[in-house]
């Protein structure tokens, strides 16, 4: 949600300030209307980072507490110490800090991976073959994606429940209960936007580009890897990152899946530290849950380019 | 180089007769233009052509070979598409070398082509910029290159130069003409610009409502238009008409049209007019024939007011009203005609046109009728 919030503030900035360069004065928006909009962008501003501040702040403050005194980025006395406790035994399992983001980064990958991969596939079906059965397979995926995730929990459950699986070098073991079963789990629920989304992308590429490949002696494979995957950059970069943000962030399905400690992810671990009859160690909390949105806030970093023309694109196409 | 051949083609898009049995051989090296308006059918047989449209019966060849299946990329020809279809990823240079690549043409060769197709393109300079970063006229120019830079068997071009402005328009016509005087490939190009169609095709193909109308070269359908479509079609102002019957017989039959217009029947439409006196006739006119005058034997003549007098340099164009019907006329600018004036225009017999009134096909008796 933050994420996105800030993207469509970049969006706004680029926008606002891109053109003004070459704009004549008179074509400037008044003094007022500029004074609005900056007061407009600073609230929204304030808003999504406050919350952030107050994360930072107990996490640096050695007290423990689960407010901050006033607002000070860095409290008195601020330590690192819940980092080094955080990742040294960041719960009572025997599961290290980077085991638990292994796990997670599995899941976030590989959910992420495959749900691109399918899913631009069946976009490209949908968007440009005609078959039988067509569009009452898009509702029905418009439908599944508008289940809450909630809601197949229970299904999911017994189906993978009821699967064995038996494969060279891991061995036996009960599809529910694995770090694929979740990662199937959510691809679940991840495809039918996956879907949705890039099929509303791939309708936007002329088809005369797909024709000219064809003419230039290009098979419909190689057209659909040489032109059409390179042109989709931006909705397959939105794709996969809201796929990873999505697997990263997962907890109901591995929670309720999950049985061996060796299989814990970063979210279960964050959700165990609240205290039911103990109390929670704040400080401890906030400094997880920070490390917790380091890794998508980099692969925001470095995908942000496409991301941001893909959201813009994909805001105008509905 | 290759011919093309289509025999009895129909192309069915469900009820819809997009393309009716449509027969036409188009030589190796011409440069066959299919004009026609919007909905004709015209590029749907292009399309048909490249492979992008499958062909509901009927036979086409490309040379000797019957290719009513084979897959566009199997067909050795290249587009040249109407909205250009650049790769908009890829360099220029990208954009030409791509069908080469794909062809496992060795490296060396795709760049001496790449060059030398750059160089006739007049691209040299921008090969290493993306589509975006070109004008208009570039981006044709390098839809033009990638189609030249394959060396194909046959060339189709569907409305290349509609997106250009009128002056760049003049300019690439030459240039296609001129390339194909070069390279000597078969080309196949549609337009709905019958300026297009005349100035560059060796023959022209005029199609309506998805039937083949005439083929021919641009004389010949300039002065010997099958029916009144084709004749309001080829030519710019287009033919007047003005709806006539047979009155009299022999040397006397003269065509009556509305109000006091009559003109002499010429005599080469006798045969053809006399069964049919009293029926209604078509007479057709070209605005250039018009003159002001006055009228020989071998002419025929009517008066009319002018309502607008267009100036055009030596010329002038006048909109004029004769017998309650709208004619135009382009005249030497040296008689001043202003709005309101009557004026006295003289037809050469020889340069009037004659279509049943029904059918509308002409009633002439030496025009080739196409298959």
């Amino acid at each position: 949600m933050t994420a996105q919030t800030a993207t469509t503030l970049t969006v706004a900035t680029r926008r606002r300030t891109g053109p003004s360069l070459t704009r004549s004065r008179r074509d400037q928006p008044s003094l007022l209307r500029q004074a609005v909009l900056q007061a407009v962008t600073v609230l929204v501003l304030l808003t999504v980072l406050f919350p952030i501040v107050w994360v930072i702040a107990i996490s640096l403050d050695p007290l423990n507490r689960s407010r901050p005194e006033g607002l000070s980025l860095i409290p008195s006395n601020a330590t690192l110490e819940a980092y080094g406790q955080v990742i040294s035994q960041p719960t009572n399992n025997p599961i290290s800090f980077l085991g638990l983001a292994g796990n997670s980064l599995k899941i976030a990958l590989g959910t992420s991976i495959i749900s691109v991969l399918i899913g631009v596939s069946a976009a490209y079906a949908f968007a440009r073959f005609k078959f039988r059965g067509r569009e009452v397979l898009m509702l029905a995926i418009l439908g599944v994606l508008m289940l809450p995730p909630v809601a197949t929990l229970t299904p999911l459950f017994v189906m993978l429940n009821q699967v064995q699986l038996d494969l060279p070098l891991v061995g036996a073991f009960n599809l529910r209960n694995s770090l694929l079963g979740v990662g199937l789990a959510i691809i679940s629920g991840l495809l039918p936007f996956a879907i949705w989304n890039l099929k509303g992308y791939l309708d936007t590429i002329p088809r005369d580009l797909e024709e000219a490949a064809w003419v230039d002696g290009a098979s419909y494979n190689q057209t659909f890897i040489k032109i059409i995957l390179p042109l989709a950059l931006p909705a397959l970069a939105v794709t996969a990152f809201l796929g990873f943000v999505s697997g990263w962030t997962e907890f109901y399905f591995s929670w309720m899946f999950l049985n061996k400690v060796e299989d814990q992810t970063l979210a279960m671990a964050l959700y165990a530290m609240q205290g039911q009859f103990a109390s929670t160690p704040w400080s401890q909390f906030s400094a997880f849950a920070i490390l917790f949105a380091i890794p998508p806030a980099i692969v925001y970093f470095f995908a942000q380019r496409y991301i941001t023309s893909g959201l813009a694109i994909g805001g105008v196409k509905g | 180089m290759a011919t093309v051949t289509f025999e009895n083609v129909n192309k069915l898009y469900g009820d819809f007769q997009a393309v009716k049995d449509l027969n036409l051989e188009i030589g190796d090296g011409e440069f066959m233009v299919l004009v026609g308006p919007s909905g004709c059918g015209k590029t749907t047989s292009l399309r048909m052509i490249a492979g992008l449209e499958e062909i509901t019966s009927g036979t086409l060849r490309i040379g000797d070979r019957v290719v009513n299946d084979v897959p566009p990329k199997d067909r050795d020809i290249a587009m040249v598409f109407q909205s250009y279809a650049l790769y908009p990823h890829m360099s220029v240079r990208e954009n030409l070398a791509f069908g080469l690549k794909l062809r496992k043409v060795p490296k060396a060769e795709i760049e001496r082509r790449v060059n030398e197709t750059a160089e006739t393109i007049q691209l040299g300079k921008l090969l290493d910029r993306k589509p975006k970063e070109l004008s208009g006229g570039q981006r044709q120019r390098v839809a033009l290159g990638r189609a030249i830079v394959r060396e194909p068997a046959v060339f189709l071009m569907d409305e290349p130069l509609s997106n250009l402005d009128a002056k760049l328009r003049v300019q690439t016509r030459a240039e296609i003409a001129r390339l194909h005087q070069r390279l000597k490939t078969t080309i196949v190009y549609v337009t709905h610009d019958q300026v297009e169609a005349m100035t560059m095709g060796s023959r022209i193909a005029v199609m309506n409502d998805g039937l083949m109308q005439q083929v021919g070269t641009p004389q010949v359908l300039y002065d010997t238009p099958i029916n009144r479509f084709v004749a309001g079609f080829i030519g710019s102002p287009s033919m007047n008409f003005v709806e006539v019957h047979m009155e009299g017989t022999g040397d006397g039959a003269r065509l009556v049209g509305p109000a006091d217009w009559s003109i002499p029947l010429p005599s080469r439409y006798r045969e053809a007019a006399t069964p049919r006196a009293g029926r209604t006739l078509i007479t057709g006119f070209r605005p250039e024939h018009l003159d002001i005058g006055e009228a020989n034997s071998s002419m025929g003549s009517f008066r009319a007011r002018a309502d607008v007098v267009e100036y055009l340099g030596n010329e002038e164009l006048l909109h004029v009203n004769a017998a309650g019907q709208d004619v135009v006329a382009i005249v030497d600018s040296s008689h001043g005609v202003r709005p309101g004036d009557i004026v006295n225009l003289v037809l050469p017999l020889d340069k009037l046109h004659l279509f049943d009134g029904e059918s509308g096909l002409t009633l002439a008796p030496d025009v080739a009728v196409v298959a």
